[in-house]
């Protein structure tokens, strides 16, 4: 998957949440708006990005998602 | 006219609930009050003569010929004109009336030609109907005096002609375009005998006409006639079914000659439309038998080789192995699906079925990810359900509305007349739109406020008539305390308050003047019944998600939600949008938008089918392309979308196809698409199957098979078929069966039935215990979630801007005669108002850019490039330009971008930045190889033909 991509579409869901006055609602809205719409594929693309630290120009509130959300956004093991 | 089999009470139905008996011929009957005498003598069987009536149209009172005798008046009153009074006693047959009656049609018959046995209308023609009834024998004075027997009969209309030398100057035609349609394109000129009926100074095809039919169903004779009727002669039978074109879902009846349609009329009882058509529905079915339709299955290996057809099975064969070929190289998760929203509900649930259970992942979309994606997100969430929430009829309640990103005279044409129906009643009318749309100013109506804002900032000027609202303590203050979460509102009216969020300050952004806002605001706010229509210029943005929340917002913020004559209500593009959504088409969503990740939602499924579901959501079309082009996924079963035309950013998703080691291509066409594919199957059109379609208003409405399959079989046949090749058997004898399982495992859909359909004629989902007849309005006590959850709907520009390299906008959309990606439309007469998209451009900006109408310019973006002819139009704003995708080789969509919408990834159609100029060429080099490429798949296409020779 396209990398670039993948931040900014996950910048634009982190700008929508951020307007929350609630920072905390709006992170875990961003965390649960992620797992909830983004296949595994892309999920494990952002996660392995952010770690290898390649997410240039992270929205603040999806590292914080990523920090704080990571078993939400790893892509359940398939039995 | 229609079918003479059909009844036809002579008026319309008062809306009255009080009723009086009248006596008619001695016969008591209760009607409700305000009903003609006409009207209650045909619901009592008894049936007065008649010319200048129909039940469609308001009383006349010209032909004279439905007189009728009342006890204790003098006289003898048109039946029609002459409402029922308690206790009137009729008398429809006497002396007298036979005399008077004979008289006005033998003046009638003295001024028509006596061609019967060779006149289109023979056997099915009013006027031949009325001789008969009032026993006309003779005509006293002759035809040789002065008349209006000679005359030339206007053909210029594709579908129907004009023969003025058998009209009778009832005024059906013209009060039909007056009152069903509001075109006002027909009126009668000069006056007695010199009165003709004209559509303008030249033909009917030059004249305003729109070509939706109804002036020739209402014709009592051959003079407005469908040229496929002349040719082919009357009708044998006649199968009620549902409308393939956009998302008003009109009721038809396909009337037939053995297997052969011969003419498609509106029905009368059909809810949606109640007996009103467009240009599409009625005219344009002929691309169904056109002969570029596929009629055998094809397969290649590769997208350079010949074409070869074969048989179903080998087809089958080829492609399941294909499929499971790639799955066990690269993975279950490397194929996918895409359902049709031109397709029925239960063939788009079994191609959802067959991507969860026969593929074994969630990599199914539908083409609803790039139109009304962000409408089932935007609603789920603020209201509770993914639906509009009214019936048309909601319609004749409302005291305003607003119409926001939608052109319902052009992309849903019948719903257009109903809503100038309303208007021309003294309705108010809100229009938010970058272009003037014919609704701003149309005969009889005329918009209160044109909000003409700039592209992209539709959620900046929701915010702004929310702010007015809120700050000038216009809200629905009870409503709002009873009906909405009072959390969530609290914090959005301190958000909406805010002055950021004030017309004037947002002017800079939507270039929409802080007045203009204001008052309009305050006109909805304080209309009894306010109610919202919207469509894809809502959707199609960046903020698409946000803009639909916003119309939410406004709705709840004004009461105006859970009752008729109010709503928020999403005009859906393609006949089976909602259908196709409702069935489970979204990778995250199960039937009944119930997300992939709840157990006990998969638990249900995964009994019924026998397999194991996976509980994480599947690709969207973009990430399907992405990961395409990124190799993790390599086949894709597409039934009934052109996504090489639909899709934006062309070029990326022509490599995105030919990435694919195999594209299973389902369609009646070989359209674009099919072009990148390995496999045809061939697809079926709506006359060649048994089905349903969901309209916009949560109808459903029955589908039925008027002539088999061209190609042998119907698209739920084929995916069944396909089903078993994959190794997953699915075991439906009749479309009856798949919905019977849809309604065994979906809530919204239980009591629904093809038994019930058939009774009913349609029924709005829910529909279940709690509504057994189905739900015409929701949210009436409570919301689907409860509480209405009011939402923070901040203004965010779009990314896409202008430049000095780009300094113009760009929006897209489509016109009355085409339809989408045009393959039906472009394949019937409707070429002839439409034949190449342009590019509609202001004068401002045309005269800077030397360019006049009718120039070839080059239209450029940072996507990419492709050249059109220029309209030059002020329906457009300085600084904005727009194009339809009709027609592939235009090329609109290797211009538009590949942003999308921030929740749903529905691509942002209608903002993008271009620059428009003038060139010597009349193509792009985009054009030049999209040429080329089209012309070798058309040779490899025949070549199918030559091998099978």
């Amino acid at each position: 998957m396209n990398l670039p991509k993948l931040v900014t579409m996950a910048n634009q869901i982190a700008s929508f949440f951020a307007t929350d006055p609630d920072r905390q609602a709006g992170v875990a809205s961003t965390a649960n708006h992620i797992q909830k719409f983004w296949e595994p594929r892309m999920r494990k693309e952002l996660l392995a990005g952010f770690d290898a630290g390649k997410c240039e120009g992270l929205h603040e509130l999806v590292v914080a998602a990523v920090q704080q959300h990571r078993a939400q956004l790893e892509p359940i093991a398939v039995g | 006219m229609y079918s003479n089999k059909v009844l036809d009470l002579g008026t319309p139905a008062p809306r009255s609930t009080s009723t009086v008996t009248v006596h008619i011929d001695g016969k008591p009957i209760d009607v409700p009050a305000g009903t003609s005498v006409m009207r209650a003598a045909m619901e009592a069987g008894v049936k007065i003569p008649k010319l200048c009536a129909t039940d469609s149209l308001d009383a006349f009172g010209s032909c004279r010929l439905c007189l009728v005798e009342v006890d204790g008046r003098k006289g003898t009153p048109a039946s029609c004109t002459t409402p029922c009074e308690p206790g009137m006693k009729v008398k429809t047959q006497s002396e007298q009336l036979r005399k008077l009656r004979r008289g006005v049609m033998e003046l009638y018959i003295s001024d028509h030609p006596l061609d019967c046995l060779t006149c289109p209308a023979n056997g099915n023609c009013e006027l031949q109907d009325m001789a008969g009834a009032v026993g006309l024998r003779e005509v006293r004075y002759g035809y040789e005096g002065e008349n209006h027997l000679v005359g030339q009969k206007d053909t210029s209309n594709p579908y129907f002609t004009f023969d003025a030398t058998k009209c009778i100057v009832c005024s059906r035609c013209v009060r039909a375009c007056d009152e069903i349609q509001g075109t006002f394109a027909l009126t009668v000129q000069g006056r007695g005998f010199d009165s003709k009926i004209t559509a303008g100074p030249t033909d009917f095809l030059s004249s305003e006409c729109v070509s939706c039919g109804a002036c020739v169903q209402a014709c009592p004779t051959a003079t407005l006639m469908e040229k496929s009727i002349a040719d082919a002669g009357q009708p044998d039978r006649a199968v009620t079914t549902t409308c393939a074109y956009c998302g008003v879902g009109c009721s038809f009846r396909a009337e037939l000659q053995g297997n052969e349609v011969v003419r498609m009329v509106p029905d009368k009882d059909g809810k949606a439309n109640h007996g009103h058509s467009c240009v599409k529905g009625r005219f344009a079915w002929g691309y169904a038998t056109h002969p570029d339709r596929v009629k055998a299955p094809m397969i290649r290996d590769r997208i350079s080789d010949p074409w070869r057809e074969v048989s179903w099975e080998e087809a089958f064969a080829f492609a399941a192995n294909k499929v499971k070929g790639i799955q066990q190289r690269y993975g279950a998760g490397a194929v996918g699906g895409i359902t049709s929203s031109r397709c029925t509900n239960e063939e788009t649930y079994l191609v959802q079925k067959l991507v969860r259970g026969g593929f074994g992942n969630n990599n199914v979309d539908t083409c609803a990810r790039v139109c009304h994606s962000p409408t089932g997100y935007g609603l789920k969430s603020t209201l509770g359900e993914s639906a509009g929430t009214q019936d048309f009829d909601s319609v004749e309640h409302t005291d305003c509305i607003i119409v926001i990103g939608a052109n319902p005279t052009d992309g849903h044409p019948v719903f257009g007349s109903r809503m100038k129906q309303r208007l021309r009643e003294g309705c108010g009318l809100i229009v938010i739109d970058p272009r003037r749309i014919d609704l701003v100013k149309t005969p009889h109506v005329r918009a209160d406020h044109h909000l003409q804002l700039r592209p992209g900032t539709n959620v900046a000027v929701m915010n702004s008539l929310a702010h007015v609202i809120v700050t000038e303590g216009l809200e629905a203050k009870g409503y709002i305390a009873e009906r909405c979460e009072q959390d969530a509102y609290d914090k959005w009216k301190a958000f909406i308050s805010d002055q950021k969020n004030s017309p004037e300050t947002l002017e800079e952004h939507t270039g929409v003047p802080a007045a203009e806002i204001r008052a309009a605001a305050r006109l909805f706010a304080k209309a009894p019944n306010g109610a919202i229509y919207y469509g894809l210029g809502v959707t199609e943005h960046a903020q698409g998600s946000t803009g639909v929340m916003t119309i939410a917002n406004l709705a709840m913020l004004t009461g105006n939600i859970g009752r008729p004559g109010v709503g928020v209500n999403p005009l859906r593009g393609q006949n089976n949008v909602q259908g196709s959504c409702d069935m489970g088409s979204f990778p995250h969503e199960l039937p009944g938008y119930r997300h992939v990740g709840d157990p006990s939602v998969r638990a249900l499924f995964e009994a019924e089918w026998g397999v194991k579901i996976q509980p994480e959501p599947g690709l969207r079309i973009p990430n399907m392309f992405d990961a395409a082009i990124d190799g993790s996924f390599k086949a894709l079963y597409v039934q009934g979308e052109d996504i090489a035309q639909s899709d934006p950013d062309t070029q990326h998703v022509q490599k995105a196809l030919e990435s694919l080691e195999c594209l299973i291509v389902q369609d009646i066409f070989l359209n674009e698409t099919a072009k990148y594919a390995h496999v045809i199957f061939p697809g079926s059109s709506f006359l060649e199957k048994d089905g349903t379609f969901t309209n916009a208003e949560r109808r459903i409405s029955m589908v039925r098979k008027v002539m088999p399959p061209l190609a042998g079989l119907a698209d739920w046949e084929v995916t069944v078929r396909f089903a078993e090749a994959l190794g997953f058997p699915m075991h439906y004898r009749h479309p009856r069966e798949i919905m019977a399982e849809i309604a065994r495992l979906t809530p919204t859909f239980t009591g629904v039935s093809y038994e019930k359909l058939d009774r009913l004629g349609s029924i709005q989902w829910p529909c279940n215990d709690a509504a057994p007849d189905g739900t015409p309005y929701m949210h009436e006590k409570e919301f689907v979630r409860g509480k209405g959850r009011f939402f923070l709907t901040e203004f965010l520009p779009t990314p896409e801007r202008t430049s000095k390299r780009f300094p113009l906008l760009l929006t897209t959309g489509r016109i009355l005669s085409q339809y989408n990606v045009g393959a039906q439309t472009r394949r019937t007469g409707n070429k002839i108002w439409h034949d190449a998209d342009v590019l509609d451009i202001h004068p401002v900006d045309a005269e800077a850019r030397g360019i006049r109408h009718g120039d070839h310019v080059s239209l450029q973006s940072r996507k990419g490039d492709t050249t059109l002819r220029a309209v030059v139009s002020d329906r457009m704003q300085p600084g904005v330009v727009y194009t339809t995708f009709h027609h592939p080789e235009s090329g609109a969509n290797v211009v538009t971008t590949d942003n999308s919408d921030w929740a749903t990834n529905c691509p942002e159609y209608k903002v993008t930045a271009v620059q428009v100029t003038r060139v010597a060429v009349d193509k792009s080099d985009w054009q030049r190889r999209f040429d080329e490429f089209a012309q070798q798949q058309e040779q490899l296409a025949e070549r199918a033909q030559e091998v099978k020779k």
